[in-house]
């Protein structure tokens, strides 16, 4: 039976991922990123993929280790705790999670080039400025034994850098998923100056051909392994916000230590106090959702819907809330582009929005309950 | 960590157990101080199934699942009770038995009792033969229990306590009390009090009874006039009952925590919108939503209080951080209850109107976050014994 504790190897695999980035990513790295104008650093994405991250979520034989979406989850916890920039979820969760469903040779290979970090992959579903896979209305028309694919997509994290794109569009006969080099003829990336400083990108399909070894599982039926895909990434965004609510807060926590006012530590004041302990509160049980989550994508994956919202919307509200009090409870200096602060606030913007902001997830989990 | 097949082996064993002991009319999953036994030399049961069902349950072991069954209880893991209350929640069985005695005092007990202690006082707690009561609070000693001036004189073989205490919740009805009374004035305060199990039915204790704004009075004042208590009814050493104190309120906190998860109080929240369903109150927007962001705060919150039942259980033992759990789960158990009033509308404002007596509920709630230690109180712990912020 497992428990929402961690265990003893997610335990050390969290510790060293703490280690590691504390010394390889810290938000400096981001801020010196974005100064030199790049969203991504390939040279530390290659030193994830050799200690085997890529792979959590791989089975051993494709290169990966295997380790389940609890184990994922403390993975993304550590990097938004230091908000390092990678395609983890991009490629690691969510492609694979669609290569495995699918199976097969080149869905192996494919895997194993993401272990290896050879190939990145990003997930282009949104058109509009929210998050409604469903309403995706990009064209795919039959072309022979082909398709040919038109319209345009947004918000395409790691859209930018990406070898490969996973592309959601409609055919007459429903919605399909594409997977397609992103250097095909037709397509068009432009990056998005996104204000996390992460790499996203709108994406033009002018008449772009697909075969029909580029769909992904069943024409029309998409969401038989996007839904799992997607569920996948959520939960694991959840677990990378729950990092970036402990980042922004430890912070605040040292700052309130630190920092004097009217001759003591504005720490003891109770105003200030309270606040930060309703605070840690709200962390803790943010924690539960995005354990159990990783947990229940673990056991009994086809019903994850309610515990993968859950966990998406609890981090959402409660990493606003960490950045929110983060900038007030460091006063001016909270504003200045000088101090990292400003960095978790814009990340967590950004967050909240991709794959679904709390509203759409709080939906989800109103229908399950009976709401 | 047992075996799936061991852990399978039991649900079975205990959906039989249950299919066959668990009388019809405890079948509703009602949790009303009425609709549940509390025990104790006064309790009258409201019907024979309710003894028959505290019988059959506290033979077995499972009116305290988790004590050692030389104490009355079961005996069970955490994953065998984490099954056998998913088999009870499966057939909407009631607990056979709920007291402070079970929540409370069992816990210090099994932790600062002395093994005759324990052989006497556990398994008739576990039986509901005898009720207690806390007598914690004094009208000068709230937040600031530490303050309490209850006094116990050393008179040799027993101690002469006076004082009085007050807010004892069913001390008219309980049996015994297990008190805070200060043995020593010379020292810091938290060193001279002790731990003290008194029987209310002995000379010198009497109690009068207060009123809720719910309506019901569960409250007294408890008085100590020259009241003899032999020296073997002390928990723990002499003047430093604050450990046991501080102990039992860890495990009082967790009770009062889980009122609003809608995990042990079933879906009320989602029960009653899909209730008011078509009704102009559920098409309020802005109420779906307070009760959708209500949702989603509970189902997180429960799955907190099993995540550090998971943590003790795994020996990560939680502390002060428990302060936590009281914190979240009473404010949300209030919102919660503001919802659900809003919801049922005027049908919810007579004491015993069409949905019930959901307005003595909801009035009720408003204790949670005063009961045990208020709200402030578990903000300033955790933010000086968890995150170490300066003291003022
Ligand atoms: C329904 C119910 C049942 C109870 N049952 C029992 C029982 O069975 N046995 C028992 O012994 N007691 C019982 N109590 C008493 C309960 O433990 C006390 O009411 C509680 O500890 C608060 O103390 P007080 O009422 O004296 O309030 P006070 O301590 O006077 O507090 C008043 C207000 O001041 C705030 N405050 C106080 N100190 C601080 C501070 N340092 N910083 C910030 N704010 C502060 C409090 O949070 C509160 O809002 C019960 C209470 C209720 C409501």
């Amino acid at each position: 039976m497992s428990t929402l504790v961690k265990t003893e190897d997610e335990a050390m695999l969290a510790d060293s991922a703490r280690g590691f980035l504390d010394d390889a990513a810290p938000v400096r790295a981001l801020r010196d990123l974005r100064d030199s104008g790049r969203a991504y650093d390939p040279a530390l994405w290659k030193r994830i993929c050799d200690m085997g991250w890529a792979g959590v979520l791989i089975p051993e034989e494709a290169g990966g280790v295997d380790m389940g979406h609890a184990a994922a989850g403390m993975l993304a916890h550590e990097m938004g705790r230091t908000l390092a920039s990678t395609p983890f979820l991009s490629s690691a969760v969510i492609a694979v999670t669609i290569l495995r469903r699918i199976g097969g040779e080149r869905a192996k290979s494919a895997m194993a080039a993401i272990a290896s970090g050879e190939l990145t992959y990003a997930l282009a579903i949104d058109e509009a400025h929210k998050f409604a896979p469903e309403a995706t209305t990009m064209s795919a028309e039959r072309q022979g034994n082909g398709f040919r694919l038109s319209g345009d997509k947004c918000f395409v994290v790691d859209g930018g850098f990406a070898d490969r794109l996973l592309v959601l569009a409609r055919t007459e006969s429903g919605l399909t998923l594409f997977e397609l080099p992103s250097d095909r003829t037709g397509i068009t990336r432009t990056a998005q100056d996104m204000i996390d400083s992460r790499d996203a990108a709108r994406i033009a399909f002018e008449d772009v051909e697909a075969t029909g070894d580029d769909v992904l599982g069943q024409v029309g039926d998409a969401m038989t392994i996007l839904k799992p895909a997607l569920e996948a990434g959520q939960a694991a965004l959840a677990a990378e916000m729950s990092g970036l609510a402990a980042g922004a807060f430890d912070m605040t926590l040292g700052y309130l230590k630190e920092r004097k006012q009217f001759g003591q530590p504005i720490g003891s004041f109770q105003a200030l106090q309270h606040r930060a302990a309703h605070l840690w509160c709200e962390i803790e049980v943010t924690a539960s959702a995005i354990l159990n989550a990783g947990r229940v994508l673990d056991g009994n994956p086809d019903e994850a819907t309610l515990a993968v919202s859950l966990a998406k919307a609890r981090a959402t509200s409660t990493a606003q809330l960490a950045v929110m009090e983060g900038v007030q409870m460091h006063g001016g200096i909270g504003m200045t582009d000088e101090y990292d602060m400003g960095f978790y606030m814009k990340r967590a913007r950004v967050s909240a929005e991709w794959l679904g902001d709390y509203g759409y997830h709080a939906e989800q989990v109103a229908a399950l309950r009976g709401i | 960590m047992q075996g799936e097949d061991s852990l399978k082996a039991f649900r079975a064993e205990m959906r039989s157990w249950l299919e066959e002991n668990c009388p019809q009319q405890m079948r509703d999953g009602r949790i009303t101080d009425d609709a549940i036994c509390w025990g104790g030399k006064n309790w009258t049961f409201s019907s024979e199934s309710q003894r028959l069902w505290l019988e059959r349950a506290s033979a077995r072991g499972l009116t305290v699942p988790r004590w050692p069954t030389e104490y009355g209880g079961a005996g069970l893991s955490r994953a065998e009770e984490k099954v056998f209350l998913e088999e009870m929640e499966r057939i909407n069985a009631r607990p056979p038995l709920k007291s402070f005695g079970i929540s409370m005092l069992g816990p210090a007990l099994l932790q600062f009792g002395t093994p005759e202690q324990n052989r006497h006082y556990l398994p008739q707690i576990a039986r509901g033969e005898i009720r207690w009561c806390q007598g914690y609070s004094e009208p000068g000693a709230g937040s600031d229990l530490a303050s309490v001036q209850t006094r116990g004189e050393d008179k040799g073989d027993h101690w002469l306590v006076n004082g009085q205490k007050i807010w004892t919740s069913y001390a008219d009805k309980a049996d015994w009390i297990f008190a805070l009374v200060r043995t020593d004035r010379d020292v810091p305060k938290h060193k001279g009090i002790s731990f003290l199990l008194i029987d209310m039915g002995d000379p010198g204790v009497t109690t009068r009874p207060i009123r809720l704004i719910s309506g019901a009075s569960p409250f007294c004042e408890t008085f100590f006039d020259n009241v003899k208590v032999p020296k073997g009814q002390i928990v723990g050493e002499e003047n430093r009952g604050w450990d046991v104190a501080k102990y039992l309120l860890t495990h009082e906190r967790e009770m009062i925590s889980s009122g609003g998860t809608g995990l042990s109080g079933g879906r009320a929240l989602g029960a009653v919108m899909a209730q008011m369903a078509g009704e102009p109150s559920a098409q309020d927007p802005t109420l779906r939503a307070a009760a959708i962001r209500c949702e989603v705060d509970a189902l997180a919150t429960g799955l907190t209080i099993e995540r550090y039942k998971d943590m003790a259980e795994a020996g990560k033992g939680v502390g002060n951080a428990s302060a936590m759990l009281k914190y979240m789960g009473t404010e949300l158990n209030k919102r919660r209850h503001e919802l659900i009033m809003s919801a049922c509308g005027s049908d919810a404002l007579e004491w015993d109107g069409p949905v019930g007596n959901r307005a003595a509920d909801w009035l009720r709630t408003k204790a949670n976050s005063i009961e045990g230690g208020t709200s402030e109180v578990m903000l300033t712990i955790l933010a000086r014994r968890v995150l170490g912020l300066p003291g003022s």
